[in-house]
């Protein structure tokens, strides 16, 4: 569920090449060298080839909700070293500094507030905080935004971005795909509009659980989505991957989401999903 | 019967076993051997494998669930259940021969049965994909959850894979969302569901069959997020860190029950379950037997609700 972790990481260090300190970024896509305060106005998307920059928690909350309206539920959560894992470093260090580095305390955020004068829950994955991967916390958080959802007959969206279970806390990480999935049940009775919004990239653990059980699947432009990643993938059939394997794009052509929508436009989007599928 | 892909750890064991049968071999023919020979040659076999089984690492039980002579579904299906009718196909792109499942009987109780099955020469692995199922084997096993459900049957699922197909056709045709799909259904399905794992249970493609109100493992097998070669591959970067994986990430029965994430361990025979299938197959008939007993009388709603309470407890975390 998250063997292709390494080529996510890898991605990110040779691809997503910010200038540091500096004005101008490079697009990773088209490579064109643009001014910062350009793409930040353009929602992180590259104005000239439309590139979706991978984006933190906050900042999406910013650009979905109504401002000052978000509120956050159960951020204190903390990980623990269940299983006293230690690799090349000890998963307690690792945690350490995944916290000293983000504003994040944890790999996703969750809470309520408004989208276009609407009330809806969220969940909001932090990709930067250990790959945005999948333990006890993120597990336990999303399941009881998910429970609150529906004890509040509140429609709940889940924004992902994740490399998949946190393999440092082993079958507990696994277990939380079951965990979520047996709350999103609870949504599906109660006829209480559950919608994800898959974005750059979403893999493993995160997506065979409740990132494709979305009533309504929503993904941004060329969003990397699957379950093993394309390494593994490469690695196993031993040829070559077609073009565009795997992306938001790729999906679409096969079923497997219902829309590709530009960042400019997530926040309409959902807000008229949300008058079209209230109660 | 002798091993041919046998591990390391199990070359004195074959030794010796191979000294007995060849012992054997020349009494049969008349040449004179003392039977004490034989039998004192067999006592010590004995020990040597309760030795060498008692002391067994983390990684050399993730190559005893892998042993290519372990009884896999089918072998279980025929000596657990009876009256087996296998049923086919996810109705809508094809039969995935990774996972087999339909009716049967156990002890005159008729069940529904759901396992991935492995194949045992080179001819079958490669149709049972190695016991790696794809979109439409989790659809098929959905589709017979289903029936279980709609005919008030216990679910059995048998649990031996080392993850979901990581190809370009399990993911143009919805991997996550097949398993995604089942987890969903079987948090929900009204009737008892008992799983065990008889081999390797791996990650995603295992849990996909795994949501049980009762779930077991075997002695020697292992139930994990990642392959211990896999995450030594990314965490240590060095995948002949795989021993040290196994031990790291917790995946054995024994360890699986002190975290109070499966409820049994079923014993196998002296010196793993493929020294003795038949022996194996008596042990786990009579934890299913005994899980059933403690779940097929209560109603199904309830037990619905007390398996959202098992999956809801499961995560360890600080609130301060
Ligand atoms: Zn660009």
């Amino acid at each position: 569920m998250v063997w292709f972790k390494k080529d996510l990481f890898t991605r990110r260090e040779d691809k997503t090449i910010r200038v540091p300190h500096g004005l101008w970024v490079k697009c990773e896509h088209c490579n064109e060298i643009i001014y910062k305060k350009e793409v930040e106005r353009n929602l992180d998307v590259c104005p000239k080839c439309d590139y979706h920059f991978r984006i933190s928690a906050r900042r999406r909350i910013d650009i979905v909700f109504d401002e000052g309206t978000f509120s956050e539920f159960d951020s204190r959560l903390e990980s623990v070293d269940v299983l006293d894992f230690k690799d090349v470093k000890r998963y307690k260090d690792r945690l350490k500094a995944a916290r000293s580095e983000n504003v994040s305390s944890e790999a996703v955020i969750t809470g309520q507030g408004m989208i276009a004068g609407q009330r809806a829950m969220a969940a909001v994955f932090e990709f930067s905080f250990m790959g945005g991967s999948m333990g006890s916390v993120v597990g336990e958080k999303i399941t009881r935004l998910l429970e609150k959802g529906k004890k509040e007959r509140c429609p709940v969206i889940v924004f992902t971005s994740s490399g998949g279970a946190r393999m440092q806390e082993g079958i507990f990480s696994l277990l939380q795909m079951a965990k979520t999935s047996a709350a999103i049940a609870l949504l599906k009775e109660e006829s209480i509009p559950y919608i994800t919004v898959l974005t750059d990239p979403t893999t493993g653990g995160v997506t065979a659980s409740f990132a494709m059980l979305g009533d309504v699947i929503i993904a941004e432009p060329r969003a990397l989505i699957g379950f093993a990643g394309p390494r593994v993938i490469q690695e196993t059939i031993r040829q070559k991957l077609p073009e565009g394997f795997q992306r938001a794009e790729y999906l679409m052509e096969h079923g497997l989401i219902d829309m590709i929508v530009d960042r400019k436009m997530i926040k309409s989007t959902l807000s008229r999903l949300l008058t079209l599928l209230r109660q | 019967m002798t091993f041919k892909h046998s591990r390391d750890f199990e070359k004195p064991i074959e030794d010796i076993e191979r000294r007995i049968e060849e012992l054997r071999h020349y009494s049969s023919t008349g040449s004179p051997v003392r039977r004490e020979d034989i039998e004192k040659l067999e006592r010590k076999a004995k020990k040597l494998i309760s030795d060498i089984y008692s002391s067994l690492t983390p990684w050399q039980i993730t190559l005893v669930a892998r042993h290519p002579q372990r009884p896999y579904t089918l072998d279980y299906i025929s000596h657990v259940f009876d009256d087996f009718i296998e049923l086919h196909g996810d109705r809508v792109f094809r039969d995935d021969p990774a996972i087999v499942g339909g009716l049967a009987k156990l002890d005159g109780r008729p069940v529904v049965i759901i396992g991935q099955q492995k194949g045992r020469n080179t001819k079958e692995r490669c149709l049972r994909n190695y016991g790696m199922p794809h979109p439409e084997g989790y659809r098929k096993a959905l589709r017979l959850m289903e029936l279980a459900g709609r005919f008030k049957r216990p679910l059995i699922t048998l649990i031996d894979t080392p993850g979901a197909a990581p190809d370009i056709e399990a993911e143009e045709r919805g991997q996550s969302e097949a398993i995604a799909r089942n987890l969903l259904f079987m948090s929900q399905l009204k009737a008892p569901i008992v799983s065990a794992v008889i081999g390797e249970g791996g990650s995603g493609g295992a849990l996909a069959l795994g949501l049980g109100d009762r779930v077991m493992m075997f002695e020697y097998s292992t139930y994990s997020v990642i392959s211990p070669e896999g995450c030594a591959a990314i965490l240590w970067k060095d995948g002949t860190k795989a021993d040290v994986a196994a031990k790291t990430l917790k995946m054995t029965a024994p360890d699986l029950l002190r975290l109070r994430v499966i409820d049994k361990i079923i014993k196998e025979p002296l010196g793993g379950a493929h020294r003795d299938p038949h022996a194996a197959a008596r042990n786990l008939k009579a934890a299913i037997n005994e899980a059933l007993s403690e779940i097929s009388d209560v109603p199904a709603d309830m037990l619905v609700q007390a398996r959202y309470s098992r999956y809801r407890k499961f995560g360890v975390f600080k609130e301060p």
